[in-house]
């Protein structure tokens, strides 16, 4: 085994690179096969003549309750998200709790309500789950797992792929970016800033279905950990090509922003939970963008950059005044500047 | 966004490279102290917008860079003490010591806490009596004030088990030792938020002795090509002086409130600065009348002789010898989440700059 470091640290849990090569080095490794290989937010499995997509995620947010949502909401949001950026119709949901001993009944209840509403709202069922609950101070309150699969179709079975994708191919996002991340910490920590910052966290199933039902999308995925920049990264590193951003295309709120220049946080490393970044061919990037533009959930979308044949593997973001610099993946945690 | 917004206006940028071009006719050298300042430079892509008579090169001002390793190794010994809570600025943990790192030894079992404001640590203080609550103290005149008052209220409020590992420094000795070693420099950038709680005096010494310019710098791109034109309009012209660019923030005097709870809490002191070795009353001690909140007084550890990362040239760095580009190191062996030397390390340090907005 290649892996450096002899313990777990934070770090490998953040999304960035630590967290990429603890997958590669050691899950991918060891549990190696072709569906796992292709690495996509859902797995694709062929069950008899269909295909359905399989995913799962765990929700261990702190705290539990934040402006825009919980982690209720956010355990259904999450899997959901995961099946559809994959082209795939979300059916069913599993739900599993891990409760630490002494944990308000009360609070359980609002957070099990906010998972029913939310499944319903997204058009998914919650058909199966498990229960565990570990003595006082062996777990952080409540952490949540959901799985959740759904149907395929043939047509979208190239987009977790992102195959098909050229130089020239526009690169959207249905709104603001960075809000989530935000919206946790500044409820988290002890900023005490005023400003009123949402999480975005959202269902997006039937806003990506409209999109699919009127045109083709090259790829999707929904920018969560390590943001918009971990993403591009990780599909320029699959295609081939170059990414090119332009600064000021991106949909940033004036809080977030605001945030972000006091903390010295990049908001392209900031996580979303409402948002999809969708790879268009360029004849058909301004009809998505009206389709997504009069969806509640993509009022403020954008087209923000283009897949371009310079630099493979980057992703450069031009800002205003014509400076270029590449954009990394997030490398561990960001952390707020000190002076 | 305002005071954001008017100051990264692409017009008046160009305008400002414009009259630069103008000005410019010898070849010089200007340093910008501050790590903010660095980020600002490379995130704005502003070198390519100056003459190219002009070359601009980093200082020693990140707080996370210039902590010597044998600062970072005592905070690692405090950490492994039962019953002691480690809280610091978020870099910091990441920081390679002679052996391990804080973020190591917070896998292995020690209790490292990110705080955003020393208050944070007091708090904790506060929550956990039967506990040793150590804030490492790090950073120049802009973040030792706070700790100041931290130590002020901890006295005030009695909190017995509340203390500072102080590596607190003061900018201008560097500067002028940074000089006196012969590193060409022919004009200081002086950090803002510095000045905004010194005053503008602390500079005279460089003017005056050094024969050098100092012009004190907002951090935004109009701010930093201003900064950059009041600098070379001085020494074109061979009058170098101490200028405020940074007016907006910046008072000749600078906080009167902020100068006296320094000078209350901390008395200067002979520091180690990594890579550039001992300056002399460069570092900011806590005095012996606050002893009980003086971690280095109240705690006895053995820290071996610390030894720096083989192959790093941080040191040369730091002087503004060589940039990162040159390291033999940099973007191979050492990154960003695999660091080995401190400047790769800080979100202002110089090799993680350059490693951020390399094109």
């Amino acid at each position: 085994m290649s892996l450096k470091e002899d313990k777990i640290m934070l770090s490998h849990g953040s999304g960035g690179r630590m967290m990429h090569q603890l997958i590669e080095e050691l899950f991918v490794k060891n549990f190696k096969n072709s569906i796992l290989e292709e690495q996509t937010d859902a797995a694709i499995l062929q069950v008899g003549s269909t295909e359905i997509a399989f995913t799962t995620d765990s929700f261990v947010i702190d705290p539990l309750f934040f402006p825009g949502g919980n982690i209720g909401k956010l355990a259904v949001c999450g899997t959901v998200n995961d099946l559809a950026v994959s082209g795939a119709e979300p059916l069913y949901l599993s739900v599993s709790f891990i409760l630490e001993e002494g944990f308000p009944m009360k609070e359980l209840e609002l957070i099990v309500e906010s998972l029913a509403a939310e499944a319903k709202n997204a058009g998914v069922q919650i058909v199966t789950g498990d229960t565990k609950v570990v003595n006082k101070g062996k777990c952080d309150k409540l952490f949540i797992n959901t799985a959740g699969i759904g149907r395929m179709k043939p047509e979208n079975r190239h987009i977790a792929r992102a195959q098909n994708i050229v130089p020239g191919d526009l690169i959207l996002i249905n709104g603001t970016i960075g809000d989530h991340g935000i919206a946790v910490m500044n409820a988290r920590e002890s900023f005490q800033f005023k400003a009123s910052i949402e999480s975005d966290c959202a269902c997006l199933n039937r806003l990506i279905a409209e999109v699919l039902e009127k045109a083709s999308v090259k790829f999707m995925r929904d920018p969560t950990r390590g943001g918009v920049a971990t993403v591009l990264n990780e599909l320029a590193d699959k295609i081939h090509f170059g990414i090119e951003i332009e600064e000021s295309a991106l949909p940033v709120n004036k809080g977030v922003m605001a945030m972000c220049e006091v903390l010295g946080f990049d908001p392209l490393h900031v996580a979303n939970e409402g948002k999809v970044i969708l790879v268009v061919g360029v004849e058909e990037g301004e009809m998505i963008l009206e389709i997504l533009k009069n969806n509640p959930l993509g009022t403020q979308s954008a087209i923000i950059g283009r897949v371009v044949e310079d630099h493979p593997g980057k992703v450069v973001l031009k800002n205003e005044t014509g400076g270029r610099r590449i954009i990394d993946s997030l490398s561990g945690d960001q952390l707020p500047r000190i002076c | 966004m305002k005071y954001i917004d008017e100051y990264r206006k692409k017009d008046l940028i160009l305008s400002l490279a414009e009259k630069l071009r103008k000005v410019s006719k010898r070849e010089i050298v200007l340093m910008e102290v501050c790590g903010g300042h660095t980020m600002a430079i490379h995130r704005f892509g502003l070198t390519s917008l100056l003459p190219p008579t002009i070359r601009l090169i980093s200082g020693p001002g990140c707080p996370v860079c210039v902590s010597s390793q044998q600062f970072i190794d005592t905070a690692m010994a405090y950490s492994k003490i039962p019953g002691v809570i480690i809280t610091t600025y978020g870099d910091l943990i990441r920081v390679p010591g002679s052996s391990t790192s804080l973020e190591k030894e917070r896998a292995n079992g020690s209790d490292v806490r990110i705080v955003y404001s020393v208050l944070e640590s007091l708090e904790i203080a506060r929550e956990h009596p039967d506990k040793r609550v150590v804030f490492l103290g790090i950073g120049f005149e802009t973040t030792a004030p706070l700790t100041a008052a931290a130590i002020l209220q901890a006295q005030k409020e009695q909190i017995p088990n509340f203390f500072v590992l102080s590596a607190h420094k003061i900018m201008p000795p560097v500067m002028k030792a940074l000089v006196a070693e012969g590193v060409k420099i022919d004009g200081f950038i002086a950090p803002g938020h510095v000045s905004a709680i010194t005053g503008t005096a602390i500079y005279n010494d460089l003017v005056t002795v050094c024969g050098l310019g100092v012009v004190i710098s907002g951090f935004e791109p109009v701010d930093m090509m201003q900064s950059v034109l009041m600098l070379t309009e001085q020494i074109e012209s061979g009058q170098p002086a101490v200028e405020v660019q940074y007016q907006r923030v910046v008072q000749k005097d600078g906080n009167l409130i902020a100068q006296k709870i320094l000078e209350e809490v901390f008395e200067f002191r002979d520091d180690t600065w990594r890579g550039l070795g001992m300056i002399p009353k460069s570092g900011l001690g806590i005095r012996e009348s606050l002893s009980a909140f003086d971690a280095e007084r109240q705690f006895t550890v053995e820290v071996p002789a610390s030894t720096e990362p083989k192959g790093c040239i941080c040191g040369q760095i730091l002087r503004g010898l060589k940039t990162p580009v040159e390291c033999p190191l940099f973007a191979k062996k050492c990154t960003p989440s695999d660091p080995v030397g401190a400047c790769m390390v800080s979100g202002e340090g110089t090799c993680a700059t350059y490693f951020k907005y390399r094109s």
